[in-house]
């Protein structure tokens, strides 16, 4: 087919819009995050904005505040992302081997990856406290679980981990049919068992899959908030990122210092990706026309 | 491919089947349970009720603020699903059967903004909408949830796009058809699946939303149900109205309910199209 200015005219028009409103929604306000950083900006003293260069910069990483956040923030999503690729894992073999039910299965696991991340975080904070809660009488406690950091943070994870790993089981599943059934039969016919085979054959197969599925819940995970701020609005010690981000600009109105952690916390997600396609040489920008 | 082997190994998947539905299942019942419980019960760390009302749920219809938060979730959420779809549907379509060059830094920039952290821009937005009169209004929350939601429909509708006969767009052209005119006759009913498929992943997130919620919006006029909840307060300043939360947790859940029991199928092939593929 002959290629006319015509089609390639089109071709932007349609394309136009969307383009136009993803960078309109994310560039642009980037842009102006930087430009905000440098300056001390209060919106409750508006008065008294003035250029301040680095100094944002300086205040942020020079305080306790994002340091504690952004360790928080990393043992979080290490132990969600990790904690939901083997649980995962267990439930895509689950539904991809058993004959009766699998509808209703995949049905239910849909159920914790479409309901509100809020709600999901309500109904586990019901669930652990001290007066509404069932879990207490269940193991015959009596602890404060949210009013402590570490069974806080056992608590923000868990329900990271029972919110997101349907997503992550329905990602493997996808990633295990793609495995042929033939190469795994021979396997078997070699006597391989079924670790073996696991190990040796299926995994190494659903690479690819296995590695967009944790790249993008990785940063999924290292954006949290809902959960945090539900559970524990940061308190107990267990401040995110997003949460300080959030508190800074929202709740204190401090653009400058706000803006300066937006910038930083940008950073951080360009690093997590570039990490994952540097040294997994994860295949991100093949054409889309040819992945299938 | 299937489960072969003896009847030990079908009942060990059986079982597993079993455990991943009261997995899923139990939180969603826990609160439902909790929302049932009459005020005097709500203390009494049981699971299951020991006696039920709906006196929560008249509560939270009778109250100020949920049902303007039930509509603005509504009304957000659809329309927000509705103009994504529709861009993504003209950026899918082109990507997918016009060659011109940009596709592949289009398919990039989509990538990149799926991963992008949106308290990153939570403060400038916050600022501008202020400047802009976006601030509060349905508006101001509809552009970030279609920002953000694009490249999830544009790449699930190419991916599903891929899978149309070339031959019908190609005969309709010959037929006179002009390349608009053979998108949406022609093209646009095969993509019904498509389309649905990433509606629902659309409207999910909308729907979902708290981030932007609670940062852009201020009083009823545009404050959805995530963010209502978080501003609940009880008869007392220290009390937490758990019956009431409850009540308007599992009503802000049924919608997704009823879109995960009619569109399972289609949920899934939307989620695996756009990512494990690419």
């Amino acid at each position: 087919m002959r290629r006319l200015p015509a089609e390639t005219r089109l071709g932007w028009l349609l394309c136009a819009p969307a383009v136009a409103m993803m960078l309109l929604v994310t560039a642009y306000p980037i842009g102006y995050a930087v430009w905000l950083s440098l300056f001390r900006y209060d919106l409750r003293f508006p008065g008294q904005r003035h250029f301040a260069a680095l100094g944002n910069y300086v205040s942020v990483l020079g305080s306790g505040v994002w340091w504690n956040a952004l360790a928080n923030t990393a043992v979080l999503t290490i132990a969600s992302v990790s904690a939901e690729l083997v649980l995962g894992f267990a439930f895509a073999l689950i539904m991809h081997h058993t004959l009766f039910g699998r509808r209703s299965v995949r049905t239910a696991l849909l159920v914790p990856y479409g309901i509100v991340t809020v709600v999901a975080a309500l109904a586990w904070r019901f669930a652990f406290d001290p007066t509404t809660g069932f879990v207490n009488g269940l193991l015959d406690l009596h602890g404060d679980w949210l009013a402590r950091h570490g069974t806080a943070l056992l608590i923000i994870v868990m329900t990271e981990v029972w919110k997101t790993t349907p997503f992550m089981a329905l990602l493997l599943l996808a990633g295990l049919t793609l495995v042929p059934g033939d190469v795994r039969s021979a396997a078997r016919a070699d006597g391989a068992n079924a670790v073996q085979r696991f190990f040796r054959i299926t995994l190494p197969l659903m690479r690819p899959a296995v590695l967009v599925a944790l790249l993008f819940r990785t940063l999924d995970a290292f954006r949290i908030f809902d959960t945090v701020f539900i559970l524990t609005r940061g308190a107990e010690g267990t401040e995110t990122v997003s949460i300080v981000g959030y508190r800074t600009l929202i709740t204190r109105l401090n653009l400058g210092l706000g803006s300066a952690l937006a910038v930083l916390i940008f950073l951080c997600v360009l690093l997590i990706a570039a990490v994952f396609v540097k040294s997994f040489g994860l295949p991100l920008t093949r054409d889309g026309a040819q992945t299938r | 491919m299937s489960a072969r082997g003896g009847p030990m190994e079908k009942a060990f998947w059986g079982a597993g089947s079993l455990i991943v539905v009261v997995y899923a299942l139990l939180p969603v019942g826990w609160i439902v349970s909790l929302s049932l419980k009459p005020e005097a019960d709500l203390g009494d760390g049981r699971l299951i009720p020991a006696h039920v009302t709906l006196a929560h749920y008249r509560a939270i219809f009778h109250d100020a603020h949920f049902p303007a938060a039930l509509r603005n979730s509504l009304g957000i959420a659809s329309l927000s699903t509705l103009l994504a779809v529709t861009l993504a549907a003209f950026a899918a379509y082109a990507i997918v059967r016009l060659r011109f060059p940009g596709r592949r830094l289009i398919l990039a920039a989509a990538l990149s903004v799926a991963m992008f952290p949106p308290i990153a821009i939570i403060g400038p937005l916050f600022n501008l909408w202020r400047l802009t009169g976006l601030y509060n209004t349905w508006a101001g929350l509809m552009l970030p949830y279609m920002t953000f939601t694009l490249p999830l429909a544009i790449w699930t509708l190419s991916a599903f796009f891929r899978d149309i006969p070339w031959e019908l767009d190609k005969a309709a052209r010959v037929d006179g058809a002009t390349p608009f005119q053979a998108f949406y006759r022609v093209i646009a009913p095969l993509a019904a699946p498509g389309i649905f498929a990433s509606a629902v992943l659309v409207f999910i997130f909308a729907w979902n939303d708290f981030l932007f919620a609670l940062s852009l919006t201020s009083t009823d006029r545009a404050r959805t149900v995530p963010a209502a909840i978080a501003f609940f307060t009880g008869a007392s300043q220290f009390q937490l109205p758990t019956g009431s939360i409850a009540a308007a947790s599992v009503v802000v859940t049924v919608p997704i309910v009823v879109l995960v029991l009619i569109f399972q199928g289609r949920i899934v092939a939307g989620l695996t199209a756009g990512a494990v593929k690419g």
